[in-house]
């Protein structure tokens, strides 16, 4: 059970971590001024995020490790992020939409967490709920007018709506952990929260005048530590100064 | 990226605390309306600012001319029983 709950604090923290690097490297790079803010200040709540969930993981771990070293020395394998949210930021319409997915199932997610049966789950749950409101607010009201925008707008989002899709049933997936946490009523069972998520997700759709991806979702493997191509480099990047310098402190 | 295409510009308001009049805090740039407060939220209140904030598209603000100025403000200057400065002010009495 320890493990279970070790296993799903990693997977939330290394989702909010490995997007709040993605959304920090916008710095500076947003289309302008206000909204490069705005995406900053997304990515900092995410790295607060992070921070509890992967300290908690700390509290339940069997070594003596602290969240510093969850964050920036395990191996690619070891993390259990979505692989959504390893997606580059191509283009600001993915940026958006890769954030839209995300906070929709954070929404649903959270919202369940805060009924757990595990104090400190109910209470990150309960904490986080605030921001992810806010962030689904942002990255809707964005869908809408970048949907329902000029005809380039519309065409870029849609590009990364259909791009992106492939990446969303790999939030669904419930492997053992999750189920043996699921039976004890510490966490929602994922799978459950597809019908919803999707409900939510083709409502901002509509009012934007985006179309539903025709073709099936990959649902496989970031809690077994399967990635992407792309979280390689993001490591490598992330990790250069603890590499070279082990015993760099802050 | 051109400059000319972040949208109009709106003033911010930020009342700091329940019933505390409203102040001018800045502008920013925005499409629409919901985007004028999100970035001004954004801007201008990451750091516990604020509990409520007004944003109006600067265009609509009625304001005075530099020029109109002396007209508008200086008939004032030479009119002190305008200003309740002869009144003693009773103990107790805040906010004056």
């Amino acid at each position: 059970m320890k493990k279970d709950l070790y296993n799903f604090a990693i997977r939330m923290g290394d989702t909010s971590w490995i997007l709040s690097h993605r959304l920090c490297e916008l710095c500076s790079f947003g289309p302008f001024l206000e909204e490069d803010l705005a995406m900053t200040n997304v990515g900092l709540d995410h790295i607060g995020q992070a921070e509890e969930w992967l300290n908690y993981a700390c509290e339940l771990s069997d070594e003596d490790v602290d969240a510093d070293f969850l964050a920036y020395r395990r191996k690619e394998k070891e993390y259990r992020n979505v692989q959504l949210v390893e997606y580059p930021n191509d283009d600001f319409a993915y940026v958006i939409t890769r954030q839209f997915y995300l906070d929709v199932y954070n929404y649903l997610l959270y919202t369940k967490l805060t009924q757990s049966k595990d104090a400190t789950f109910a209470a990150i749950a309960q904490k986080s709920l605030k921001e992810v409101k806010y962030h689904l607010r942002h990255s809707s009201n964005w869908m809408v007018r970048l949907g329902d925008g000029t005809e380039e707008s519309h065409e870029r989002v849609q590009n990364a709506v259909d791009d992106l899709w492939f990446y969303t049933g790999d939030l669904f997936v419930m492997p053992e952990s999750e189920q043996n946490l699921a039976k004890e009523g510490i966490i929602p069972n994922l799978a459950d929260l597809e019908a919803d998520w999707e409900k939510m997700v083709l409502e901002v759709f509509e009012k934007a005048g985006i179309n539903k991806p025709s073709y099936e979702v990959l649902a496989s493997g970031s809690f077994d530590g399967q990635h992407t191509e792309y979280l390689g480099f993001m490591l490598c990047e992330m990790q250069y100064l603890p590499n070279k310098y082990q015993d760099a402190k802050w | 990226m051109s400059t000319d295409n972040q949208g109009p510009l709106w003033e911010v308001f930020i009342q700091t605390k329940p019933g505390a009049p409203f102040k001018h805090a800045g502008a920013v740039h925005a499409y629409d309306q919901e985007m004028a407060i999100e970035n001004a939220r954004d801007t201008y209140t990451r750091r516990h600012e604020g509990t409520s904030m007004w944003v109006v598209k600067s265009e609509d603000i009625v304001a005075v001319a530099p020029e109109e100025a002396d007209a508008f403000f200086d008939p004032s200057d030479d009119k002190i029983y305008r200003h309740p400065t002869f009144y003693e002010i009773p103990e107790g009495v805040k906010h004056l």
